[in-house]
């Protein structure tokens, strides 16, 4: 019992420097994922053809390739192609192409989810499509996909734990360094696991706050 | 006012609308009647460019809204020229359609400063006189769900009297309520018409047709098969075998 509390004050500044990392990495890829994500939505549901399919191939390119084959790839390929960049940018280059692809479907159904009448409505008092949308479909559809968004948040941080294979210094990378240095396995992949269960315990509530809520009232149920 | 000439319209090869010429006067009431399915509001929504025709043009105060002309050719109205004029023809629908994220006040002034670009107060202001005039002034602040159909609706003629359009239309706006709210939509309609406004309504309220009408229109399979002032289409004579039969169900289906 000793030896395990002293081994995790040993260990503990190694894995909250990681845990740092994580969250960076975490926060700054949702937000480019959520910007890409909704562009590529908008993109998809355009009439422009052509827009549709660069859209559509680029969804099938993300999600049918594996994170671990786009992380290797952004990371070691690119500077073939003349960009190169830190493991940490690499990662976070990475995971918002990644996760952009699965927000772009989600911000998709949640613009389709909206009655027609409301683009109709809005057209009737002279907005035009970008106007209508902007001011009256995506706040909507917005609020109607957020707990989906918070799903996706979950994933993103679990994910993140793929860019120590790219060394970038986060928590499963500290853990694994600790581990091979230290041969505490047990001890240090639990932390691991613990330090990612806490981490998306809050988002996990607040999910199903948002869904709760959501049920109660949702705003465009009595609509035809 | 408002013409429409020689309109066609297809859906997928099929016929809706076949060749109608119909021209509103400023100030006239036109009540547009038929069977369902006799292509009614598809011909409503072409008069603010919803639904573009196949063939045929319609013209408000002389200018086609549908296209422009570019030397002698005419070309297709880009989307911004088209939300101009729709602009100026208010549209009322069946399922009102109100921006369920705004407030009443918000539903009614988001046209106003986002189109006409109307300062915030002056929309206000104006909102709040129209809602008086809707009669539900102690509803500015409520969502639109937390209204019933009747007090929806007329809240949606408010939003549409906001940008001061030169033609109200009106696409079976009290198909969807419940009867007993049907008359409060009906009672602020007549109060319109009375005001001068103008007005095209596609309804089965045959009695608001007799009573604020000044001509109905009765479109059956894409065509009108008549066009008269309301007083002679009520006229016990109307020996048209098809409007009697629709006006038989209809009252039927009343009484």
């Amino acid at each position: 019992m000793q030896e395990i509390w002293s081994n995790i004050v040993l260990f503990s500044p190694r894995l909250l420097e990681g845990t740092l990392i994580t969250i960076q990495l975490t926060a700054i890829s949702l937000i480019f994922s959520l910007i890409i994500g909704l562009a590529v939505a908008l993109g998809k549901i355009t009439h422009n053809k052509t827009i549709n399919r660069i859209c559509n191939f680029y969804i099938s390119i993300v999600r049918g390739t594996p994170l671990l084959v786009q992380l290797l790839y952004v990371y070691f390929v690119f500077p073939d192609i003349g960009i190169s960049l830190t493991a940490f940018q690499a990662a976070i280059v990475a995971l918002s192409i990644n996760e952009s692809a699965y927000l772009a479907e989600t911000f998709r159904a949640g613009i389709k989810s909206i009655p027609k009448g409301q683009m109709e409505a809005a057209q009737a008092i002279g907005m035009d499509y970008s106007l209508a949308m902007r001011r009256i479909i995506l706040p909507q559809a917005i609020r109607n996909v957020i707990p989906a968004i918070g799903n996706s948040a979950i994933v993103l941080i679990k994910n993140s734990s793929l860019a120590a294979v790219i060394t970038v210094t986060e928590l499963m990378h500290n853990g694994n360094l600790l581990a091979a240095s230290t041969y505490q396995n047990i001890q240090i992949f639990t932390m691991v696991a613990i330090v990612y269960w806490v981490l998306h315990y809050p988002l996990s509530l607040f999910v199903d706050y948002l869904e709760k809520r959501g049920a109660a009232h949702h705003v465009t149920s009595n609509q035809h | 006012m408002l013409q429409v000439t020689s309109i066609n319209k297809s859906f997928h090869g099929k016929e809706v609308i076949k060749g109608i010429d119909l021209s509103i006067q400023k100030g006239e009431v036109v009540v547009i009647i038929g069977p369902s399915g006799s292509g009614k509001s598809t011909f409503l929504r072409m008069m603010n460019a919803l639904e573009f025709p196949t063939e045929g043009d319609v013209l408000l105060e002389g200018e086609s809204i549908l296209y422009r002309t570019v030397g002698n050719k005419k070309v297709p109205r880009k989307e911004k020229e088209l939300s101009k004029f729709r602009a100026e023809v208010g549209m009322v629908f069946q399922g009102f359609h109100l921006f369920a994220h705004k407030t009443v006040l918000e539903n009614i002034i988001e046209g106003p400063m986002r189109v006409r670009k109307v300062s915030k107060e002056t929309a206000i202001l104006e909102a709040e006189r129209l809602l008086q005039k809707v009669g539900l002034a102690d509803k500015r602040d409520q969502y639109p769900h937390a209204l019933s159909g009747g007090q929806q609706q007329r809240i949606a003629i408010a939003r549409a009297l906001a940008m001061k359009p030169k033609i109200l239309l009106f696409d079976e706006p009290t198909s969807a309520l419940d009867p007993e709210l049907v008359g409060e939509v009906l009672l602020v309609m007549k109060e319109l018409a009375n005001e001068g406004m103008t007005m095209a309504v596609v309804t089965h309220e045959m009695g608001f047709a007799r009573e604020v009408g000044d001509r109905i229109i009765f479109i059956d399979q894409g065509v009108i098969v008549q066009d008269e002032p309301a007083h002679l289409f009520f006229h016990i004579n109307n020996n048209n075998d098809r409007i009697k039969r629709f006006l038989n169900t209809i009252s039927r289906n009343v009484v």
